[in-house]
């Protein structure tokens, strides 16, 4: 090996370049450059601003947190549901007017202002939401238009009362206690505020409401179908929405004690900022409390900061304008670009030293042949996806179909069909175990079972999460084949976890171990995985030895064999190198050998580019997806090898009408049937000097009478 | 829904439009205001309102042309106050008047060009874009100028000539927002670039994937619209000698926006047109100084104007529904 294919190989080995993909699909993302942006703030304004982090300046902070903060919030929850409401800054302004009126002049118990500044809250989140909700009128006018209607009904009552709410004060501790108070040195508000937060946090994120809601300002057409009352969920977020508004109206009084008549204007803008800065997006479905808070901390920093540097009226608004501006450009572009940046990142190639290919030449056991030729036809034109086949006792034949159903011919010509079972995924390895139970691996979904019965039943779909994960690979991806030990155990292959099924090329280019094979155990429901890193684990067969199994790796063009039990237990070993093809599904043959199929074959191209990462990165970049250099999967073959990794024989379809891709084969009583998965029919092969009566689950299971 | 076969019903042979209502309401209105109103009618009544009329209406054809390319311009009056000032402000430097005002288009026209770029380039949604850069302008303008209302020199000829003068006794200022309406009915409906702003407005996807160069026709939407403002704003120069910055703290953008809707221009985008904007600010100035009149107070008005406003959003939304299935995400 070369210097600079040491070094390149080290290179991939030690930067593991597919983990930025997986940090970019973080939800938390979102939240970096805002919250870099504060800590950048802060450290700024901390050092010009003379008692900056002073006790009385944080106490005063987080006072002005409170009542900013559940505004905030409140608008939070609004643009989550896809909408906007610029109405805060009035609704606030009339919250605070009519917990002044009652409790200054009208010396009202705290409990009565409360309700009444709540109530009032809303009635006008109840006209907001009923004129967005349910007349479903654009929310950005409508509430424009109300801004204007709240601010008159208060330029039109507040001079009337301005004197008498001056000239008298509160007469309720309580209400006193929530202005003034502390507790455990915080302001009783910001404890109040603090809860809240805390509880909106929970609803959002773990109640069915907050789900709806990020459902009806993700996709509504989806909510809507998916049977959501949409009206409802966006009448309830500007109803909560000015109800949130009004307790903080309540918490400015409480600590102001009056109010000027130009209260609460701009407040929209603000709170807007503070929103669009945290993270939440003006086109709905994407935002969390934590990232409220951030915005509210950014907002009034850069505020309170530019109050105390003494810079003027105009340009406060100005500096707010264009950080609003310049924050919901990035907004908008991140959101537009966030998947575009994904895709060019996500796929990230390694480095892959293919070995020499088994040779195919005349003469060789792997000569090229054409006894695929003239085999016999099964479903033709009407199976679409079968990648597996397997025979049950009395002698009925299953596949899977693209359609997410279990089909059943009956014998002896297997022309007749019906549905068995639909799984609703796609079908790809099977297996029965000691029952008669039907063991299913489903694309996307996990490992399924259905009973002789025809019972559909999960069995897994979660296994434990690697440490090393950045993106939760507990759940399944892709389940590939399965097969089962003689304690009943199911072991079987997750090709990849990074990638869907119709993505499998992606994980071709990436040639990286991104599989594992994992063991469910039936008796006590576990699920673990066994061994990971693997390069598209695909086939598994437990082998005659009653303590290993073989497993194919695609990509690695490699048949390995790993113990479970016995002197080796817990080790691998190489049993086949250097395959010609990308090996498949393997299964048991009658004559204590087993059969392999080989889905498709190297070109020299593609083995080439594997040592070439930075080559197949660029291009995963630049050319469209049907252009990359794929494993070419427009032939292939069966081959039958033995215990030591002996290939024996090969059968092939040189003109590629019959099987030119070939996923699965299985031997039942003298015949060999073949399928593949982009095939449309199933082929039968008399196999020479085969048992005529050997029968797969009675190699398992022995025979049942 | 104007002229467009929108629905609506039919009495006899005649379709009933928002249009013909407003101005249908315009009339019964003037009369009541006529029958009831001492003054109403008396000449210096009728030109007042007309005068009036005149700058709400110019900012109004501005309106609704980003209106009809389904955008929408809160800048208007951070543009006319703060261009018309600045050019104010360069002449009190003792630049030439006319050469000052050239200045103010100018800025005008590059604050338009930026709030293009932002809506077209950028993507921010335009109630966004616009709502931000209208109180950066402002702000940045408070902060030039050192005082809130700025004077034009005075002895302008042609600015008097705009303020006071008239043609064929209509003022001038009325002729002029009939020019610029005329101007955009023309442009609008008989230029090519006009077919194509309806197009974007109609369906902005459809219209690019066309090949329609959408992003300068919105940019140049809203070079316009600046440039209405900018006008918008020497009319009032011309009417009352001067300019008051703290205009933009006023409804006056959301009367703007009044009339577009009145008028029947929908806020979707792709219809509508000159001839609404005429019936809604007919409707509105009528019921301003009707209002003025009967001495309601500025807040109280303003409570009138933006709950008929409400109404006639609701009644957009409700002759236009917005469906489940078709709206999209975002759609704010």
């Amino acid at each position: 090996m070369s210097m600079a294919e040491s070094l390149v190989r080290w290179r991939y080995r030690v930067l593991p370049d597919h983990v930025v993909g997986e940090i970019l699909t973080k939800k938390w993302i979102d939240s970096v450059i805002p919250f870099t942006a504060l800590v950048i703030l802060c450290a700024i304004f901390g050092s010009i601003v003379p008692g900056f982090f002073d006790l009385a300046t944080l106490t005063n902070l987080s006072g002005q947190t409170a009542e900013l903060g559940l505004v905030v919030l409140g608008m939070t929850i609004v643009m989550v549901s896809g909408g906007i409401d610029l109405s805060v800054g009035s609704t606030f302004a009339l919250a605070v007017l009519v917990t002044l009126f009652g409790m200054n002049v009208e010396q009202w118990s705290f409990g009565t202002g409360l309700l009444a500044c709540l109530g009032l809250g809303l009635v006008c989140g109840a006209i907001n939401g009923l004129l967005v909700g349910f007349l479903r009128m654009r929310a950005f006018l409508t509430t424009l238009v109300t801004l204007i209607i709240y601010r008159s009904t208060f330029d039109i009552v507040f001079p009337q009362v301005s004197t008498a709410i001056v000239t008298s004060g509160p007469d309720s501790p309580a209400y006193d206690f929530l202005g003034f108070g502390t507790i455990w040195g915080m302001p009783a508000s910001f404890v109040v505020f603090a809860l809240i937060a805390l509880l909106l946090h929970l609803v959002l994120s773990r109640t069915r409401y907050g789900w709806r809601l990020f459902a009806v300002g993700g996709a509504r057409r989806s909510a809507y179908n998916a049977g959501i009352n949409v009206r409802f969920t966006l009448f309830s977020a500007y109803v909560l929405c000015s109800v949130l508004v009004a307790l903080s109206g309540f918490f400015f009084s409480a600590r102001i004690g009056s109010a000027a008549s130009d209260i609460g204007t701009g407040l929209e803008l603000q709170v807007l900022t503070a929103t669009v800065l945290g993270g939440i997006s003006l086109g709905g479905g994407r935002g969390s409390v934590a990232k409220a808070l951030m915005g509210t901390i950014f907002v009034l920093v850069l505020s309170n900061s530019l109050l105390a540097l003494a810079v003027p009226g105009p340009v406060n608004y100005l500096i707010l304008g264009l950080v609003l501006l310049l924050s919901v450009l990035l907004d908008v572009r991140w959101v537009k670009n966030r998947h575009k940046i994904l895709r060019s990142v996500y796929i990230s190639p390694t480095f892959a030293k293919m070995p020499q290919a088994i040779s195919t030449e005349p003469g060789a056991p792997m000569a090229v042949n054409d006894r695929l030729k003239d085999v016999g036809v099964i479903g033709l034109g009407f199976l679409d996806g079968a990648e597996d086949v397997i025979f049950d006792r009395q002698d009925r034949l299953y596949t899977g179909s693209r359609q997410g159903d279990i089909l059943r011919f009956k014998p002896p010509h297997y022309t007749e069909s019906e549905v068995f079972a639909h799984i609703g995924g796609s079908p790809l390895g099977m297996a029965f175990d000691r029952d008669d139970n039907l063991v299913i691996c489903v694309a996307g979904m996990g490992l399924y079972q259905v009973s002789p019965e025809g019972e559909v039943k999960l069995l897994t779909a979660e296994t434990n999460r690697s440490l090393t994960s950045v993106v939760d690979d507990s759940t399944m991806k892709l389940a590939d084949d399965c097969d089962i030990l003689p304690d009943g155990r199911i072991v079987f292959s997750e090709a990849t976890v990074r990638f869907e099924m119709h993505d499998w090329y992606a994980d071709a280019l990436e040639s990286r171990g991104n599989g594992r094979i994992i063991v469910h155990d039936p008796r006590s429901g576990s699920t673990r995985t066994l061994l990971s890193n693997l390069v598209f684990p695909n086939g598994i067969c437990t082998a005659f030895d009653g303590q290993s199994v073989l497993f194919a790796e695609s990509w690695a063009c490699r048949i390995s064999r790993y113990y479970f039990d016995g002197p080796k237990k817990g080790t691998v070993e190489r049993v086949i190198e250097g395959l010609p093809g990308y090996p498949d599904n393997i299964n048991r043959a009658s004559d204590g050998t087993y059969w392999l199929a080989l889905m498709g074959m190297r070109t020299p191209a593609l083995d080439l580019s594997l040592e070439m990462p930075g080559f197949r990165r660029r291009m995963a970049r630049r050319v469209s997806e049907d252009a990359w250099l794929m494993p070419n999967l427009n032939t292939g073959c069966v081959l039958r090898f033995d215990e030591t990794g002996q290939i024996l024989e090969s059968l092939w379809d040189q003109a590629g009408e019959k099987h030119p891709m070939i996923t699965s084969m299985r031997e039942h009583k003298g015949v060999l049937y073949l399928c593949g998965i982009f095939n449309n029919r199933m082929g039968t092969l008399p196999s020479q000097g085969a048992d005529p009566d050997w029968f797969s689950s009675d190699s398992y299971w022995g025979e049942k009478s | 829904m104007a002229g467009r076969g929108k629905p609506g019903g039919r009495i006899g042979s005649v379709q009933i439009s928002q249009e013909l209502v407003v101005i249908a309401i315009s009339v019964i209105l003037f009369a009541v205001f006529s029958a009831t109103l001492n003054n109403f009618l008396s000449q210096g009544n009728v030109i007042a309102i007309l005068k009036n009329v005149s700058i709400l209406g110019t900012l109004a054809v501005g309106m609704g042309f980003i209106v009809v390319g389904r955008g929408i311009d809160l800048t208007m009056v951070a543009v006319m106050v703060v261009g018309v000032a600045f050019s104010i402000w360069v002449s009190s430097w003792g630049v030439d008047f006319t050469l000052a005002v050239i200045c103010g288009a100018l800025l005008a026209a590059a604050i338009g060009l930026f709030t293009g770029i932002m809506v077209a380039v950028a993507e921010i949604p335009p109630i966004f874009a616009t709502l931000a850069i209208a109180s950066s302008v402002y702000g940045s303008g408070r902060i030039v100028f050192a005082s809130d209302v700025l004077y034009a020199p005075p002895n302008i000829a042609w600015l008097k000539f705009v303020g006071n003068g008239s043609v064929f006794g209509i003022p001038m200022s009325v002729v002029m927002f009939a020019c610029v309406a005329a101007l955009m009915a023309f442009f609008l409906r008989k230029t090519r670039f006009g077919r194509l702003v309806y197009a974007t407005g109609d369906n902005p996807n459809a219209a690019r994937t066309t090949g329609l160069p959408t992003r300068p026709i919105i940019v140049t939407q809203y070079v316009i619209s600046a440039l209405i403002a900018f006008t918008a704003g020497i009319i009032m120069t011309g009417l009352v000698t001067g300019i008051d910055t703290r205009l933009y703290n006023s409804s006056l953008i959301y009367d703007v926006l009044l009339v577009v809707v009145l008028g029947g221009i929908g806020l979707s985008g792709g219809q509508g047109g000159v001839r609404n904007v005429i019936a809604g600010t007919i409707l509105v100035g009528i019921l301003t100084n009707g209002m003025t009149i009967l001495n309601f107070s500025y807040t109280s008005q303003n409570l009138i104007k933006s709950v008929i406003l409400l109404s006639a959003l609701a009644i957009d939304a409700i002759i236009n529904p917005r469906d489940e299935q078709t709206s999209q995400s975002g759609d704010i």
